[in-house]
């Protein structure tokens, strides 16, 4: 694995991999001496053209923790605010012979034109409103500590597919491990040519949350309403998407009274009162926290396999 | 220490690839009981013994050596895992594998005597990296080292407190264990082939050959 740019690129073999490796590294988290000499001698620069908390902290922290010297770089306060080229700012830091970019921007397909210009391993942490592997290796992750194999189990996605790169990496993830995936969201934000990868991939669709709950999935991902995309028109007011796709207090009852072992994941930040209420979002089914938790070993995960074994002939 | 009892000549002629037995396993029980033996008789008893076994056979001799421990002094000795994936320094020379479990008993290892427990010693990098490993843990009273077969060939300053057998031999050897429980084997044995490995290399989960 030089790259991971897509949870396409991902056999389930890898997948299976890099869970079991998470799951070893999460051991090492609740240890008094977090760190292991893995990646001595190795430089990770996170790049962050959009605005992430616990991304870039957890990349942060699994670097140092395997003892990597980990950098950030975020759009703002680098030279791209000067009017530099994409293309000059990475190939500026790959001129300083780092092993990994770990790379966050706002336009589709970033890291993989970037993973074409530089010497450097690059991790694609969320490119636009395509795809954000190391997300839904978490989620899975997290899922899976939870509920065992995924296996063949239900998850459903709820919100807006359109504009969620959560949303394509963990449907892609979840199929590579064999679960079913229901897709759901308003019409207007169901993405537009997802027909043919539905049916490709074996992906149901629907704009009926109420149903999907009612059959008792094992799963509930919600995603977060991402109006910083949305120029407008998606849906009437918050408080209709609410009403249609929220997952509030009535349907949590729904959820656990169909299947009382279901879990609840959100990839955060969440909106409260629009597409999660508190009472979801704290119930004991939630996940919320043990994803951000389950993020770092993950993380450690990915850059282990990425930069620890034999290099790459390039 | 006691150093392991006979040893074998073991250069086999140019060419010939048959692997052959150099422990059965009533060999193997004997060792192991002698070196549980050798563990009390030097920490007189088994007061604060903590039996660590290295992935992948170093677990199911480190479990049997618990167990017979345990039996001589009528105590529950314990038992767990060390791995040392993630502290190799040859990372960078081989492909990566998902690293494999690390449990210590609930007492943690400060202030134990902890007994590390490996099938091979051969370059000695397996236990430096295992003596890492372990100071991040915590910090023993002492550490000790019991190898089933000690294959000479030292790359660094590191030797076993208890030996199974001594069992010289040339680069151009493999040792290969089999252990039941851990290989698909009716018994446990200790054989020996003619074929380069590179000292130091891992022992692949499948063939554990060193």
């Amino acid at each position: 694995m030089r790259h991971l740019l897509s949870s396409a690129d991902l056999t389930r073999d890898d997948v299976r991999m890099l869970l079991a490796t998470a799951a070893e590294m999460h051991e090492v988290q609740r240890r008094d001496v977090k760190k292991l000499p893995t990646l001595r001698g190795r430089t990770v620069i996170n790049l962050f053209f959009e605005d992430s908390t616990r991304t870039r902290s957890s990349f942060e922290i699994a670097g140092k923790w395997m003892s990597a010297d980990t950098i950030n770089i975020t759009g703002k306060g680098s030279s791209t605010s000067k009017g530099e080229s994409l293309r000059d700012t990475v190939m500026t830091i790959d001129a300083m012979a780092v092993d990994c970019v770990v790379m966050r921007h706002m336009a589709s397909g970033a890291a993989h034109q970037v993973a074409q210009w530089v010497d450097a391993s690059v991790v694609n942490a969320g490119d636009g409103t395509h795809e954000h592997p190391t997300q839904a290796l978490l989620d899975a992750y997290t899922m899976e500590q939870r509920i065992g194999s995924l296996e063949g189990r239900r998850v459903a996605i709820v919100g807006d597919l359109t504009h969620s790169r959560v949303f394509r990496s963990n449907a892609i993830t979840l199929r590579t491990l064999g679960a079913e995936v229901a897709c759901v969201a308003p019409p207007t934000l169901m993405p537009s040519g997802i027909r043919p990868w539905a049916e490709a991939d074996g992906l149901t669709l629907t704009d009926d949350l109420d149903e999907v709950l009612a059959s008792g999935p094992d799963a509930v991902m919600m995603l977060r309403v991402q109006r910083e995309r949305m120029s407008g028109g998606f849906f009437p007011t918050p408080r209709e998407y609410t009403v249609g796709f929220g997952l509030t207090r009535e349907r949590l009852r729904a959820l656990t009274d169909a299947n009382p072992d279901a879990v609840i994941c959100h990839p955060g930040p969440m909106n409260r009162g629009l597409e999660i209420s508190a009472d979801a979002a704290d119930a004991a089914q939630s996940l919320v926290l043990d994803q951000v938790s389950a993020g770092v070993a993950v993380r450690m995960a990915v850059l282990y396999h990425l930069l620890a074994g034999e290099e790459v002939a390039a | 220490m006691t150093r392991a009892d006979d040893t074998l000549p073991a250069h086999p002629p140019e060419g010939s690839g048959a692997p052959r037995t150099v422990m059965t396993a009533p060999d193997i029980a004997r060792a192991l009981r002698r070196i549980a033996h050798e563990v009390v008789e030097h920490n007189k008893g088994a007061e604060d013994l903590l039996v660590l076994g290295i992935p992948t056979r170093g677990v199911e001799l480190g479990r049997r050596l618990g167990a017979l421990l345990g039996d001589l002094e009528g105590v529950e000795v314990p038992v767990g895992e060390l791995d040392i994936t993630m502290f190799r320094d040859d990372l960078r020379h081989q492909p990566t594998r998902a690293p494999m479990h690390t449990r210590i008993p609930s007492g943690g290892v400060d202030d134990k005597v902890v007994v590390l427990v490996d099938d091979v010693l051969y370059s000695g990098r397996t236990i430096r990296a295992a003596l890492d490993a372990l100071s991040d843990l915590g910090r023993p009273r002492a550490v000790r080292l019991a190898v089933l077969v000690d294959r000479g060939h030292r790359e660094l300053p590191i030797r076993a407190d208890h030996v199974g057998k001594n069992l010289p031999t040339s680069h151009a050897e493999r040792v290969m264990v089999r252990l039941d429980g851990v290989d698909a084997v009716p018994e446990d044995s200790v054989s020996i082939a003619y074929g380069e490995t590179r000292a130091g290399s891992p022992s692949t989960p499948d063939g554990g050959t060193r």
